[in-house]
């Protein structure tokens, strides 16, 4: 059973994607009760959980990058930058699920109030430009350098942006967590629990996948290398 | 302490060169005017005070695009930042030097555009003054590092604004904050935290943008 | 389908559609690393048949 699980770490993780993605869909419909907020809420769970992933594919990201540059990990460089790719992924649809909120909330698609989004707005601007220094710096060393580099300026972007919005909007994006712990009741936060860990679950498949096709791309190139 | 002496020599260094080819701060003088006499017109006749003030910080930002864009135009052309990074320094005074030298272009072009603001559209603060003061040491140091990584790529000049911008909302925010409003402190704070924590990483991190 | 229900189905189909477009565009990628495979294995027996041909020869 160990080795298999070894040989075969992705379908794993994709098989526990797939049964918390199913369990936390189920969770949300049919167990979740709605509150004052109404169905409103149950865009939440999801809404919450993608935004969170987004911020731990960044950081994964950024730790990936540290590794480029301080270990000297060539592969690092891979990682960093499909890890990116999936904050990304995740941040767009953050943004659109926030905005769809938004107009259910407050009626406008986009609210200059909502922390969050604007904040998601700042951090997809600034991972595109990634992408676009990215690819206008030929394969390399130098490279892999100019996008850690890059990928640990988002890094301390994040909370900067966080204190920048903070102070000069007012705060109306409800607040799931306080200082009490969260802000709900306990089989709504189990739900939550579960989604998060869903898409948790779900972005660590789909950057497994993409590496791996990108691994296989790099040693395409090897092996027409060396039939040559 | 031979890393001030070499810091100071890159700096020295860069304003000779623009004192004797004057090929970018005239530039940055001239279009950060223009960028005032454009804004005048695109604000609507009954606009306020605040939002004149809020497109002092656009002008700001874009002068400041303008002469980093030309930063490394001189070590590029010649095959100079290969010799530096050769040369028996730390690398980081590279960048310190480099930062110094944009800091004073900043300043130079901030002291025609800030009389000019006054004169033109409403009068100018304290507050406001260290809100620039701070906004240029945060957009010197950030600014020159993204310049060195522009200067890397193939989209050069194109690529400078792309990735100066997301970092410069911050310190467009305090910016802004510190000269508009009635409580200024923790904007001017903001910047200046700001202005530490990526002076930092900037400067831990330039040696890896000029090397491989 | 009331409103409110609509907005949270649109919120969910969001979130399936992109999950969706990133299984067409590995399927693309897997069409293309199949192709690119084939030409490798027609290569390298290509060279085999090569070589073979000067063992005899």
């Amino acid at each position: 059973m160990s080795t298999w699980l070894r040989n075969n770490r992705l379908a794993a993780l994709a098989a526990l994607a797939f049964a918390l993605v199913t369990a936390s869909i189920a969770l949300v419909f049919f167990y979740a009760p709605v509150d004052a907020d109404g169905l409103n809420q149950k865009i939440f769970y999801f809404h919450v959980g993608v935004a969170l992933t987004a911020y731990a594919c960044f950081g994964w990201g950024g730790w990936k990058a540290l590794r480029v540059l301080w270990k000297r990990d060539e592969d690092a460089d891979l990682e960093s930058y499909v890890a990116i790719h999936q904050g990304v992924i995740f941040g767009a649809l953050t943004l659109v699920t926030g905005s769809i909120w938004a107009r259910y909330r407050w009626g406008h698609w986009w609210e200059w109030h909502e922390n969050q989004l604007v904040l998601f707005l700042v951090l997809f601007l600034f991972y595109a430009a990634y992408f676009m220094l990215r690819f206008s710096v030929p394969a390399g060393p130098r490279r892999a350098n100019l996008s850690a580099v890059y990928a640990l300026f988002g890094v301390a972007l994040v909370p900067v942006s966080i204190l920048a919005i903070r102070l000069s909007e007012r705060f109306i994006h409800p607040v799931a967590f306080d200082r009490n712990g969260p802000n709900m009741a306990g089989s709504q936060f189990f739900t939550f629990c579960v989604s998060l860990a869903a898409m948790l679950a779900l972005a660590a498949t789909l950057y497994h996948v993409e590496l791996a096709g990108k691994r296989i791309d790099v040693r395409l190139r090897e092996l027409r290398e060396a039939l040559r | 302490m031979t890393y001030l002496a070499d810091v100071g020599a890159l700096a020295r260094k860069d304003l000779l060169l623009e004192l004797r080819a004057r090929d970018t701060l005239p530039a940055m003088l001239l279009f950060v005017l223009s960028t005032l006499v454009v804004f005048h017109f695109a604000l609507p006749g009954n606009s306020s005070e605040r939002a004149a003030t809020g497109l002092l910080w656009v002008a700001i930002v874009f002068t400041a695009l303008l002469g980093l864009s030309r930063a490394f135009a001189a070590e590029r052309e010649q095959g100079v930042l290969d010799g530096l990074v050769l040369a028996p320094s730390d690398r980081s005074a590279i960048w310190l030097g480099k930062a110094l030298s944009v800091l004073v272009f900043l300043g130079l072009a901030e002291l025609v555009a800030l009389p000019a603001f006054a004169l033109l559209f409403a009068p100018v603060d304290g507050s406001m003054i260290l809100g620039v003061v701070l906004a240029d040491l945060g957009i010197a140091a950030v600014g020159t590092l993204l310049a060195a990584m522009a200067a890397a790529s193939r989209a050069r000049e194109l690529l400078l604004p792309l990735i100066f911008l997301p970092l410069a909302i911050p310190i467009v925010v305090g910016g802004v904050g510190a000269s508009v409003t009635e409580n200024p402190a923790r904007y001017v704070g903001f910047l200046a935290l700001y202005d530490a924590l990526f002076a930092i990483i900037c400067w831990a991190s330039f040696e890896y943008v000029v090397t491989e | 389908m009331t409103t409110e229900e609509k907005y949270v189905a649109a919120a969910y189909l969001v979130i399936f559609a992109v999950v969706l477009a990133y299984v067409v565009i590995i399927a693309l990628k897997l069409q293309r690393l199949e192709r690119e495979l084939t030409e490798l294995a027609e290569l390298a027996r290509a060279k085999q048949e090569e070589r073979k041909a000067v063992a005899v020869g």
